[in-house]
């Protein structure tokens, strides 16, 4: 490998030649500041536009200042990051970057976790000397059911698009307009509900402002926990165990699965239940789709649909239903867990305790933006009133911890409530990237062969690559798998299932990098795939620990199927469990 | 936003995709793209931006980040009488702005606007070489000498039946 040779604040350092000063500082332990640029690197996304100037050096014999982020290196160079020229420079730029930035840090959602905070913090900028020259650009505010869009602090670093355009491929923003009017857009500055957006969230994840955030729900919540007349029941996603912990300081990876239980338990709610124990039922419902579709084909069925596609990941379904409208009928038609959780509790469980369905509130914890549009969605309605009232995000749900006095650290541990808090290992690997295929093999393999599976754990089906394949053995009859997350990396797949080629029986897709342990409502990872490796053994270290570890061994499951849906793909569980998807790729061509 | 829906003709598709072939549907032709189309239609409405961002491959945002970046591209329809009024030095700095406040004031519209029946659209240019003429105005064709904010009134009257 060809190298490079150079001097940073008079140290020396050897880097690979294509090597950026940003990068090669930070090799010597030089921190340059930078705020428009992004390095997600275990992703192969390095964003750097070189466009806030804020990380410029000096750079011997060159007239200018050179932004590090993305000037290469060259042999003999000799840079400067903190000669008087630059923090001057650096101090200027920023005082501009904040002539049009609002000041109301003290009640924005952002507040103590925003990179130009942080910054102005760092370079102690006191005052803002440009502002009175103009006044400051204005945008209006745009409110989808997931994510609000508040251009008035954007400050056109373009991270969102990055992720929207190259990693998730969904195409729904762009900058637009020039100048003091740019910002960071849908086409023809629709609203984002009008837009191709899927409220994956990964836009908000990367804002490094107040700009991009997620629709709060605390506020009602608290409210509901405080009515008497209302009974507030709570359904917590698997991979927000495997998360919630980093909000207070403790190591990625550390579950906290008791301890979040009695914290829930504390804040009010009457019954904790788990979105693990509707897992298990989606298995149950998904698993038996995939077989009879399966068997169908192998009867020699030529109209049966293959290869099944998983329709847990509401972001995933937002991205077929905008553009892949031809292959509708593909997808498993099993709701999500978090609206079978919300069928199941608002008929057998407010029927059980004696609720009226207007009384009972189903609060969901989520590791995800999307669930927030989802539960609004009009198929999962009775009359107006949805099935889950609303979603709060992993984030939300460690802020209204603390700001009730908790400490999730010195919290006891305690147990869900029963009967919809029980789950088996199976329900709780939905929150990584091939849990929800490997927890459906594990009771399809079961109920396919009539044979006991001596070893639950399918490796081959884990893991952190975009796009995976594994065959599963049944018994003489290969399956095929696929599995991606990301949603660029399943367009891949879709694009083949489309061609007629995909050779796969059947097809995880998760949006998110990681499945939901990446999701855009977790404690930010900032691009640190570490992170998200240590949640995914937390997860599979949960499922390892449970007595049960498939969806159809869950006895309360079983209990479920007996007292009041009968047997799976029943009448009865079509109606509460199953959905159909909408071609909604007309929202894109005509806007309001 | 509110906008007038455009339905474009089969053959209007046609062409569009022309163009983007003729440049091998290569998104980083986009704006040369926009360029050639827009010089068949006379601006770029939203249904044309889609049927490149279709051709090219490339989010319609992307298309619509590019058109706004640009001040050549315009999404708005030149009215049927276009008034471009000449903003160049000499134009300027014998009175051009107070003949531009004028026609604004006039047809209640903006420069880059066309009023509301189509028939206007206000454009300002850069010297149309009749300095001598100065502040000069150019109805469609037509080109009027030495105006003054007074004449304002009169040259739209002679486009009134038009």
């Amino acid at each position: 490998m060809e190298t490079v040779k150079l001097t940073v604040d008079n140290k020396k350092i050897e880097v690979p030649k294509g090597t950026t000063i940003y990068k090669a500082a930070r090799k010597l332990g030089i921190d340059i500041p930078v705020l428009c640029y992004m390095d997600l690197a275990d992703l192969n996304i390095e964003h750097k536009p070189g466009g806030c100037r804020i990380c410029s050096v000096e750079v011997e014999g060159r007239r200018n200042l050179a932004p590090s982020c993305s000037t290469e290196v060259f042999d003999g160079m000799v840079v400067k990051t903190h000669s008087m020229r630059v923090l001057n420079a650096r101090k200027t730029v920023m005082e501009l970057i904040l002539s049009d930035h609002p000041k109301d840090c003290l009640i924005c959602p952002k507040s103590g976790n925003c990179d130009l905070q942080n910054l102005a913090i760092k370079l102690g900028i006191r005052e803002t000397p440009y502002q009175e020259f103009s006044e400051m650009s204005t945008y209006r505010k745009d409110f989808s059911p997931s994510i609000i869009r508040d251009m008035d602090k954007c400050i056109m670093c373009r991270r969102c698009e990055t992720m929207c355009n190259e990693f998730q491929t969904v195409g729904a923003l762009s900058a637009v307009n020039r100048g003091f009017n740019s910002v960071v857009a849908p086409a023809f500055e629709m609203d984002l509900e009008d837009s191709p957006c899927t409220y994956c969230g990964q836009c908000v994840a990367v804002c490094p402002t107040g700009a991009l955030t997620e629709v709060d729900h605390t506020n009602q919540l608290i409210e509901d926990l405080s009515n008497p007349a209302k009974t507030v029941i709570v359904q917590t996603a698997p991979a927000v165990r495997a998360a919630l912990g980093e909000e207070f300081g403790m190591e990625p990876g550390t579950l906290v699965t008791g301890k979040m239980v009695t914290a829930l338990r504390r804040l009010g709610f009457n019954y904790i239940f788990d979105t693990d124990f509707a897992a298990d039922l989606t298995i149950m419902e998904e698993g038996t789709e995939l077989l009879d579709r399966l068997n169908r084909h192998l009867k020699g069925d030529k109209d049966v649909k293959l290869p099944i596609l998983t329709s847990c990941c509401p972001g995933w379904v937002n991205f077929f239903e905008q553009q892949f409208t031809d292959l509708l009928d593909v997808p498993s038609t099993a709701r999500s867990p978090q609206q079978m959780f919300g069928a199941i509790a608002k008929t057998f469980f407010a029927d059980r305790i004696k609720v009226a369905r207007e009384d009972l509130v189903v609060v969901s914890i989520m590791p995800c933006l999307a669930k927030k549009y989802e539960c609004q969605r009009d198929e999962f309605k009775v009359n107006g009133n949805p099935d889950v009232d609303y979603s709060i995000s992993t984030r939300e749900l460690a802020h209204l911890i603390k700001r009730a006095n908790m400490d999730l650290n010195n919290m006891p541990e305690e147990d869900f409530d029963q009967p919809l808090g029980e789950s088996s290992g199976a329900g709780v690997i939905f929150g990584a990237t091939g849990g929800v295929i490997e927890a459906a093999v594990r009771t399809a393999y079961e109920i396919y062969t009539k044979k006991k599976l001596d070893r639950v754990d399918f490796k081959q089906l884990r893991g952190m690559e975009g796009i995976r394949h594994a065959n599963v053995d049944f018994n003489g009859l290969e399956v095929n798998i696929g599995i991606a997350h990301g949603l660029g990396n399943a367009r891949k797949l879709l694009e083949d299932v489309r061609n007629g080629i995909s050779q796969f029986h059947a097809i995880e897709i998760m949006a998110c990098p990681g499945g939901c342990i990446g999701g855009g409502g977790q404690p930010l990872h900032h691009g640190n795939l570490s992170i998200l490796q240590k949640r995914m053994e937390a997860i599979y270290r949960e499922d390892a620990g449970k007595p049960i570890r498939k969806s159809h061994e869950n006895p309360y499951i079983i209990k479920l199927y007996e007292e009041f849906l009968g047997k799976p793909m029943s009448e009865k569980a079509h109606h509460l469990l199953h959905t159909h998807y909408i071609d909604k790729s007309k929202k894109i061509i005509y806007m309001k | 936003m509110s906008r007038i829906k455009v339905e474009l003709r089969k053959d209007q598709i046609d062409k569009i995709k022309e163009i983007c072939r003729s440049f091998n549907n290569n998104e980083g032709e986009l704006i040369n793209v926009l360029h050639k189309v827009q010089g068949e239609f006379g601006y770029l409405p939203a249904e044309v931006q889609e049927v490149i961002a279709q051709e090219l491959d490339i989010s319609v945002a992307k298309v619509y980040g590019v058109v706004t970046f640009y001040s050549f591209f315009t999404m708005i329809p030149k009215g049927k009488h276009p008034i471009s009024i000449c903003t160049g030095t000499a134009c300027y700095v014998r009175g051009a702005e107070k003949v531009l406040e004028e026609f604004k004031k006039e047809l209640e519209i903006e420069v880059g606007e066309t009023s509301a029946n189509g028939k206007f659209s206000i454009n300002c240019l850069r010297c149309v070489g009749a300095c001598g003429l100065a502040p000069v105005v150019m109805v469609g064709d037509k080109t009027y000498g030495r105006v003054a904010p007074e004449m304002v009134k009169d040259i739209l009257g002679e486009y009134e039946s038009q």
